[in-house]
């Protein structure tokens, strides 16, 4: 079996679902970050994957600043959980409801 | 150094004041005595160029300053100038005059006072403004002093405004007059209209002869003369100048007696063309000066405050100069206007003399034997009283008497109305002397404080009271006016009768108060409900604020009501109603929830999937 690029975005397609699943179903902030940053990587290979069987190389650069930016993403994400941490003595995402109309 | 030439003299008589209010309130804010005398010297150079201006127009020459063009846009031209006249220089001297005196005085009367810095820069604005009324050539420019003459009067009546009775008497006095300006903004706007000017000379040429039908000509001199009877407080708008008293005494004498309610004469005689043209209008103006005059005296009669009575022989006085404007007898009013600032800023002043030395009490009836105290303020007092009366020689005598000539020529009825007014104001003045300076002590306390004033406020009363005696003699105010007049000198019977009536009415004051009686109740027991009437004053404050309370409070609530309810609850309710109704459907999704929100964006997401595939 040959592995084509359809092989590389099913893996990227299925990566996401797993990322959006847990995003939706855990209630813990850190495990939704983490969901997060699978969605991301999933993006990634997708991303990498048209590089590499399409022209060009910019796929690849596109996928070097979406690493840094999640890098970056992911310390102010768990600074602010941190700072939920202190303040209200949980990381459940349904104790924080305070942001509404 | 070469002469000033008479336009450089008028600008700067005019700014020279205003330059004081600025540097006062620059410069001197914290230091009375610097302020006072930055005032007076501003007053006092006016006076000078005033002095230096008489001459020139006395000597017969023209002085004509060309207008600047202010304002133009289309056919609406708005000039800068000055007008120097005999007219307008007679009344430069009186305002100035009278003020460089009365601002001596306040020196001595203010002494103390925290506020003295703002009552000479007020002072020296009231000067500027009241030299513009009289310079302005032109009705915009006439118009504009106007008001500023009403913000300082305005100020200073409000001086002492941590006493709520001052405020209000302050903002009573403005919303009179406003009522007057209305009618007179409205009469400027229509004269423009009918002639295309503003300019004075220019309207006194051609107006006459526009061809205007009587009503219009009728309308336009009352809707201006409105303006006039607010200044100068003629019926009905006359009920601030009592109340203008609130003031401290030296403000009631330089602008609530000598000058600026003397404005709206000199505004009459000024467009004498203009009224002249309304024969109907000028019967109006006859009449309204007239009835002032008498109901004036006759409330005067009655008051117990020693300024009030002073306060409504003003009123009355100014009621004889617009009796005489109206008959046409523009020399005669300025005669009288001129007299009559002379004597009434000294009796003024002199009362405030009295005032001072009892601790700022007022009431006469706690007054009584103050010439043995006080001889100085007492002769002045009593110099004044007999001016004002009109008894030979003093300067009052000569002014009434041509106004009651004046009567009896053309009107019967204006000279009884002036015969009996004439009485009463020898009545109440001799009352006043005979309760203040005469009997005995009705207050042993205050009589045992009081003392003669020092020699800034006696040296104005000196100076005001030679004046007061002499301002007529020789006719020289008149004859300075219109040098070509050839009087018709009354014949002697008609002058003593003229001087009877006074005498008789200060034989009757001293019959009544000559027993140093305690209080009114001879007189109340004579006149009845008559005099409740006139102590009263003829019900005219409660008359408005009756067609206040009433009338404007009801026109006022359905205008609430139709705000409240249909501006505010239909059309601004309603459109807010809708949005927030909406936004409230809205806000259902906004719940706070981080994973609902995730949830809903996912299924967006996979929603725009579909969508996207399914096309």
């Amino acid at each position: 079996m040959i592995i084509g690029l359809d092989h590389y975005l099913a893996v990227s397609a299925i990566l996401f679902g797993l990322g959006l699943t847990c995003i939706l179903m855990r209630r813990d902030l850190l495990l939704i970050l983490m969901g997060l940053e699978m969605n991301l990587n999933a993006a990634n290979l997708a991303l990498v994957a048209f590089s590499r069987y399409g022209r060009g190389a910019d796929g690849q650069v596109l996928t070097l600043f979406v690493i840094a930016i999640a890098a970056a993403e992911a310390a102010v994400g768990l600074a602010i959980v941190v700072a939920l941490f202190k303040n209200r003595r949980s990381v459940n995402a349904d104790d924080f409801r305070s942001l509404k109309g | 150094m070469s002469m000033p030439s008479p336009e450089q003299l008028t600008w700067f008589l005019l700014f020279a004041p205003l330059v004081a209010t600025v540097g006062i309130l620059l410069f001197t804010r914290r230091r009375p005595m610097a302020s006072a005398v930055l005032s007076i010297a501003a007053v006092s150079l006016s006076f000078v160029a005033a002095v230096k201006l008489f001459l020139v127009v006395a000597s017969g020459a023209v002085v004509s300053i060309p207008p600047h063009i202010w304002l133009a846009a289309g056919p609406l031209i708005v000039e800068w100038g000055g007008v120097v006249d005999r007219l307008s220089v007679l009344m430069l001297l009186v305002v100035t005059g009278v003020g460089t005196a009365i601002q001596v005085y306040s020196v001595g009367y203010m002494r103390g006072d925290s506020g003295v810095p703002r009552y000479f820069s007020l002072m020296s604005f009231f000067t500027f403004s009241m030299l513009g009324i009289v310079l302005a050539p032109n009705f915009i420019q006439m118009f504009i002093f106007w008001e500023l003459v009403g913000v300082s009067s305005t100020l200073l009546i409000g001086f002492w405004f941590e006493r709520p009775a001052a405020a209000a008497a302050g903002v009573k006095a403005f919303i009179v007059n406003r009522v007057g300006d209305a009618g007179m903004i409205l009469g400027i706007l229509m004269v423009w209209g009918y002639a295309g000017s503003f300019d004075f000379a220019v309207l006194a040429g051609k107006w006459q002869g526009l061809g205007l039908s009587p009503v219009i000509l009728a309308a336009a001199a009352g809707l201006i003369f409105c303006g006039a009877a607010g200044k100068s407080a003629q019926i009905p708008l006359h009920v601030w100048l009592p109340d203008a008293m609130e003031g401290p005494t030296p403000v009631s004498a330089l602008i609530h007696a000598a000058t600026m309610v003397a404005a709206g004469v000199y505004m009459v005689c000024r467009v004498a063309w203009l009224m002249a043209a309304s024969p109907a209008m000028m019967t109006v103006i006859a009449w309204t000066g007239g009835l002032t005059a008498l109901m004036a005296a006759l409330i005067a009669v009655t008051q117990t405050d020693i300024k009030r009575v002073l306060a409504y022989s003003t009123l009355s006085q100014l009621g004889y100069m617009m009796l005489a404007a109206g008959l046409g007898g523009t020399t005669e009013a300025m005669f009288h206007l001129t007299t009559h600032a002379f004597f009434k800023a000294l009796l003024f002043l002199a009362a405030g003399s009295v005032i001072m030395a009892l601790h700022h009490e007022q009431g006469i009836w706690r007054m009584g034997g103050l010439w043995k105290r006080m001889p100085l303020t007492f002769i002045a007092f009593l110099i004044g009283a007999l001016a004002l009366s009109g008894i030979w020689p003093f300067s009052g005598f000569y002014s009434k008497d041509e106004i009651l000539f004046l009567a009896l020529e053309q009107s019967r009825g204006l000279l009884v109305i002036g015969l009996v007014t004439a009485f009463l104001t020898a009545f109440y003045m001799g009352r006043i002397l005979w309760v203040v300076f005469f009997g005995e002590p009705r207050d042993g306390v205050l009589y045992g404080h009081a003392r003669e004033s020092s020699m800034v406020i006696i040296l104005p009363l000196g100076i005001l009271a030679v004046l007061s005696v002499a301002g007529g003699w020789y006719s020289v105010v008149p004859h300075f006016l219109n040098p070509g007049l050839v009087a018709a000198v009354p014949s002697d019977k008609i002058m003593a009768g003229f001087l009877a009536v006074p005498l008789i009415g200060f034989l009757l004051a001293w019959r009544v108060y000559g027993k140093a009686p305690t209080d009114d109740a001879v007189l109340r027991r004579i006149l009845g409900p008559v005099y409740r009437w006139m102590e009263n004053k003829f019900y005219f404050d409660e008359m408005y604020g009756w067609l206040v309370d009433s009338v404007q409070d009801t026109i006022a609530l359905v205008c609430e009501t139709f705000d409240r309810w249909i501006l505010q609850g239909v059309g601004v309710g309603g459109i807010s109603g809708i949005t927030r109704g909406l936004g409230g459907v809205v806000r259902v999704i906004q719940s706070g929830d981080l994973r609902f929100y995730l949830f809903m964006a996912g299924a967006g997401v996979v929603a725009l999937l579909f969508w996207w595939m399914r096309l």
